[in-house]
């Protein structure tokens, strides 16, 4: 049984017995949870989590208890900084949490309530709207910069309609995993995505990659497709 | 689900409350020869202000009441049209509707659709997004907008003014707050208000801006002779340069500020945590609006700014 929720969430028990079974799960302050004040739009809904704080920490999971599709990332850091930013879709007011698992395998959690419009995961995406979705599948933008202690920052941004399958005639179809490998085939880092990340996936990471050498991310959505992409981080 | 003790007295006393006002304190004041200003709340829209934070003008001309924006909802409008006909003697002739946005026009279904005029890019707007607006708005303030039907201004203005009895009203078509923003000056008085082209310690809100034509307005705004300012929000600016000089800064540093952050590295989180300025420190909903700002701007940028980085497998 997962410690008592401090959101007061109907959902909770459901998704802390799935999500982390028997696990010892605490809530803790040291996993950082940043967002806006308000979803300013219920599709696109950024987040950042910082669990620099927190030792031993090998994966961050992010979830909205009362979304459809509850989970949006799970983050296997591969020696990354336990620092990551998403956008995620809001079908209606939830709590937002970012739980962080450690080497012994417990997990810290955190979390904050989010006002929001309906229809985040229900709406079709922009893309399939306008209709140019297919043009621009597969172009991948970002950069790297130099960082702090070896790690990094990564910023990635790709084209995907992330169809959550809950919008009329539209079946599921989003980017499944990710994978960041250094220049001797060394995972950097991998992630699983779920549709209830928003349309366009925007992801900043931390991976350990220092000055001058390069980063691989590969990605596969839920067709098979794959996506690639390179980047140097920068000798300052 | 287990329903706890605490949820159980919580619902108990959501229930034994006050029902919450829902009736507007309309306020006019007199600003110039025959113009009046409601000023609107300096906060987002929210239950405890029923939407009123627009400012609003009320012109008395020969031919009858002049209203310039007409506040969020119905209710809003019934109340704003009985005050203002009392305070002028004369009837409501002429609604003008300066945008799209439901803070400043939801509210025009209280009037003769005949007799409420804008811009043909407002209608337009209204059309595509007003339902949209409308939801957002009963799904934030409730009963306060009880009665409010989605209704579309009547007219288009033609000409570049209209005269009412001898008081002339000169129409500006401009934009770039949103697709269509009616600025207007009284020629007797040199009272020029703005809508929201221009905002007064009181940070911009851009959720339908574009910040090229905006700063181009604010421009044709600068280099009209005329005396004071209504702005969309914020109090009036009897100097007339001071309001539109700092509306042109905020969007200025925005802009710079949203480009840098995202040549440097950073997400949207991030942005909207940036440090204010020492001189829009104390503008009120400045974070609030940087933080929505980043909604509005950032994927653009970001899709401008950093490089296409996929490689063939």
């Amino acid at each position: 049984m997962a410690a008592p929720d401090p959101l007061g969430s109907p959902m909770w028990d459901y998704h802390a017995q799935r999500i982390f079974g028997t696990a010892p799960v605490r809530f803790d302050a040291r996993v950082g949870l940043a967002m806006p004040m308000i979803a300013e739009n219920q599709r696109v809904f950024p987040i950042a989590v910082d669990a620099r704080g927190v030792d031993r920490a090998s994966r961050i999971l992010i979830f909205a208890d009362l979304n459809p599709i509850p989970v949006a990332i799970d983050y296997r850091l591969d020696g990354a900084a336990a620092y990551v930013t998403v956008r995620i879709k809001l079908d209606q007011r939830t709590p937002v949490r970012a739980a962080v698992q450690r080497a012994g395998g417990d997990w810290l959690v955190t979390g904050n309530w989010i006002d929001a419009a309906g229809g985040g995961c229900s709406a079709p995406p922009v893309s399939r709207v306008r209709g140019d979705w297919a043009e621009h599948l597969g172009e991948i933008r970002g950069a790297a910069w130099a960082g702090e202690r070896g790690h990094a920052r990564l910023r990635l941004l790709f084209r995907h309609p992330m169809d959550t399958g809950l919008v009329e005639n539209i079946p599921a179809y989003h980017l499944e995993t990710l994978t960041l490998r250094g220049e001797n085939g060394q995972s950097l880092g991998e992630m699983a995505l779920q549709a209830s990340v928003a349309e366009d996936p925007a992801l900043t990471l931390l991976p350990c990659s220092a000055p001058g050498s390069s980063i691989r991310i590969d990605a596969r959505d839920t067709n098979g497709r794959t996506y690639a992409a390179a980047v140097k981080v920068p000798t300052p | 689900m287990t329903i706890s003790r605490r949820t159980v007295l919580g619902a108990l006393l959501a229930t034994a409350a006050a029902p919450p006002r829902t009736d507007y304190a309309i306020e006019p004041r007199l600003v110039a020869d025959g113009i009046w200003v409601v000023a609107g709340a300096d906060a987002p829209i929210e239950r405890d202000n029923g939407g009123a934070i627009a400012n609003i003008t009320i012109i008395a001309t020969p031919a009858g009441t002049v209203l310039v924006d007409c506040g969020p909802s119905f209710r809003y409008a019934k109340t704003l049209g009985a005050l203002a006909e009392r305070l002028t003697g004369k009837p409501v002739v002429r609604v003008y509707l300066t945008h799209l946005h439901p803070d400043h026009g939801l509210g025009i279904a209280a009037f003769d659709q005949p007799i409420v005029a804008a811009l043909p890019a407002t209608i337009a707007g209204i059309e595509s997004d007003g339902q949209g607006f409308s939801d957002s708005m009963y799904r934030l303030l409730g009963d306060w907008m009880r009665g409010t039907d989605l209704v579309k201004p009547g007219v288009t203005p033609t000409g570049d003014a209209e005269s009412f009895g001898g008081r002339r009203l000169r129409l500006l078509a401009l934009s770039g707050h949103s697709a269509g923003d009616l600025a207007l000056l009284d020629e007797a008085t040199g009272v020029l208000v703005t809508g929201d082209l221009v905002f007064n310690g009181r940070a911009p809100s851009t959720p339908t801006a574009d910040l090229a034509t905006w700063r181009q307005s604010l421009d044709v705004l600068a280099a009209l002779p005329h005396r004071l300012v209504i702005p969309g929000h914020g109090a009036i600016d009897p100097g007339g340069t001071a309001a539109i000089t700092q509306t042109r800064d905020w969007l200025d540093w925005l802009d710079e500020s949203l480009r840098a952050a995202v040549k440097g590295g950073l997400d949207m989180v991030e942005a909207g945590t940036l440090p204010l300025p020492e001189r829009f420190a104390g503008m009120a909903a400045v974070r609030y609006e940087l933080q929505r700002s980043v909604s509005h701007f950032y994927p653009v940028l970001e899709a401008e700014l950093l490089p296409r980085i996929d490689v063939a497998e």
